[in-house]
């Protein structure tokens, strides 16, 4: 999943998108799908196939949060830290859960196993605090809860 | 208390079947075809009859906004997006009718079309919105095969086809002229009006952007009448709203209510009160973070709609995502919060917004630990009116409105704790 995609492989993803009308942002999320991230090697390709200059391509890639240009760990925990959640106690979950792992937000653990990020709103503010897993959203987390789910997912 | 025979979205709270012949059994798609055939004018009447304001924020009248659409193509195609970017934190309403209700959302996508000659639309949704994409594609691809979308959509005669897009984690993607630059594959930055999308909009051709929940309330609205809708709430509020309230109530809930509720009846209904009864009640913002909040005694006999909430309170009913906080929140760490986020959105687009958005919250950041001086708190709201309504679009204008509401409504909070008076809440 983390190796570097070579240009036929990224041709083979943007191909199907390239009919479309607007068909970066798909393309885009394709990559990042099969990726993981939207590596360097790509914004050259998709650039050619879409006609626009490496720096078009570029500037989407970073204007948009959803899109990473380096690997994330394997497991991605985003922690909704919006008012919501943080009234239903979301920002003492948080502070717990990056001490407990040692990390910052966006960072890593050295075993590659999980990345931490904040995310602003859910949508889920009814149940807060709210967390996404790997694209799972679970609300009304509470520390036991999210130890479990996290001792699940990098079981 | 609205009663439920008249609530638009049945399934809001997902407990009942949301596939295509459960949305059937409670009334959708009922003969969407004989609506389509009253023809495109008395569509648009009907909207503009039933006092219908969009429900994305601004509160624009709906039906107004399809009227400006060219009657006649001109050969370019007409587009209709719809706005599911849902990210103004509380906002919580438009996720539960694309997840549970999503045929009321399809079903308005086709009628609004056909009412402003569109072929085509898209519904922008946000990168965040993980089931609600796979519910609404799942709605969507039930649609296609029952052949209500497609050639010939639901037998209307008219050629229709929707498409649901996935935004990639922008906020200021939910403004309509940065949804569509971000539907066209660029950055999502505003564009200058004018042009107004009724003119050039996606790919430069004619297109209206609205709410999800605006077009979702339209079939039900034709069906019943535009009077039975003008019926409930205030006049030049009408209609039926799904509020989202969340904080410090003990039940927080998304509800369908009529328009122009109270406040008290609104929580004390649906959200079983106030944490610690109505006296713990500090502050409320009613609609969505850019409003300005509320003091809590101004806020118990407050009436939920578009004008009494801005003349009255000075504040406005937004996308009404009530957030309401009781007496442990710090409220200046709470609109300090607020300030982060829109510094975090801001596109860099506009320099008002841009370097604006960051001194507020820097300034903030102080006025929060009370290291300041108190003609900081002037400078501050000097600095707000500074930003407000110089920018490309309204992101500036949200900055600006919750740190104007906090110095107006919680004024002596911030002189205290500068003076050294009060403690910083404890988390």
């Amino acid at each position: 999943m983390t190796h570097a995609p070579d240009t036929a492989d990224l041709r083979a993803l943007i191909a199907p998108h390239l009919g479309r009308e607007g068909p970066m942002l798909p393309i885009l999320h394709a990559v990042q799908e099969a990726h993981g991230h939207v590596p360097q090697a790509a914004v050259p390709v998709i650039a050619e196939a879409l006609n626009l200059t490496r720096a078009e391509v570029h500037g989407v890639v970073s204007f948009y949060h959803d899109f990473r240009d380096s690997p994330a760990g394997r497991h991605m925990l985003k922690i909704c830290r919006a008012e919501a959640c943080q009234a239903m106690g979301g920002a003492a979950l948080s502070e717990a859960v990056l001490e407990k792992l040692g990390l910052a937000w966006g960072g890593t653990t050295p075993d590659g196993a999980l990345t931490v990020e904040p995310v602003y709103c859910l949508g889920l503010c009814a149940c807060a605090p709210a967390v996404m897993l790997d694209g799972r959203v679970h609300g009304r987390v509470d520390a036991a809860r999210l130890d479990a789910l996290l001792a699940e997912a990098r079981a | 208390m609205l009663k439920d025979e008249d609530r638009i979205f049945t399934n809001l709270y997902g407990m009942h079947d949301r596939s295509l012949s459960g949305a059937k059994a409670r009334g959708h798609w009922d003969g969407t075809a004989g609506l389509i055939q009253k023809g495109r004018d008395w569509i648009v009447d009907e909207m503009k009859a039933s006092g219908l304001r969009g429900r994305g924020g601004a509160g624009f009248p709906t039906g107004l906004k399809w009227s400006f659409m060219p009657k006649e193509s001109d050969g370019r195609p007409h587009y209709l997006v719809v706005n599911a970017d849902e990210s103004e934190p509380g906002t919580c309403k438009d996720r539960e009718i694309m997840r549970h209700d999503p045929h009321t959302l399809i079903e308005g996508c086709l009628i609004a079309s056909f009412a402003m000659g569109a072929h085509s639309a898209y519904i922008y949704i946000r990168g965040e919105y993980i089931r609600e994409k796979e519910a609404l594609q799942a709605a969507i691809d039930e649609a296609y095969d029952a052949g209500l979308l497609g050639a010939n959509a639901a037998g209307s005669g008219w050629d229709f086809d929707l498409y649901l897009h996935h935004g990639a984690g922008a906020y200021i993607c939910g403004e309509e002229t940065a949804l569509i630059e971000s539907l066209e594959g660029k950055k999502g930055m505003p564009r200058m009006k004018p042009p107004f999308p009724a003119g050039a909009g996606l790919y430069g051709c004619p297109t209206t952007v609205n709410n999800v929940e605006s077009i979702a309330v339209v079939p039900t609205i034709l069906r019943r009448g535009a009077t039975w809708f003008a019926g409930f709430g205030r006049e030049r509020n009408a209609g039926t709203k799904v509020f989202a309230i969340s904080g410090h109530v003990n039940h927080p809930c998304v509800v369908e209510e009529a328009m122009s509720i109270s406040f008290e009846e609104l929580i004390e209904k649906h959200c079983g009160g106030i944490r610690g009864g109505w006296d713990n009640l500090k502050a409320v913002i009613p609609g969505g973070s850019s409003v300005p909040c509320v003091r809590g005694e101004k806020m118990r006999d407050a009436v939920m709609d578009f004008d009494y909430l801005r003349g009255e309170l000075g504040s406005g009913l937004g996308t009404a995502a009530v957030i309401v906080m009781d007496q442990s929140v710090d409220i200046i760490k709470a609109i300090w919060r607020l300030s982060k986020f829109y510094k975090h959105e801001s596109c860099g687009q506009c320099t008002p917004c841009r370097e604006g958005t960051g001194w507020m919250m820097r300034v903030m950041d102080r006025l929060v630990k009370g290291e300041a001086a108190v003609e900081e708190i002037d400078m501050l709201f000097e600095v707000t009116k500074q930003v407000e309504g110089h920018t490309i679009c309204a992101l500036g204008d949200a900055a600006a409105w919750p740190i104007q509401g906090l110095i107006r409504n919680f004024r002596e909070e911030i002189e205290d704790r500068i003076r050294g008076r009060a403690p910083i809440a404890a988390e």
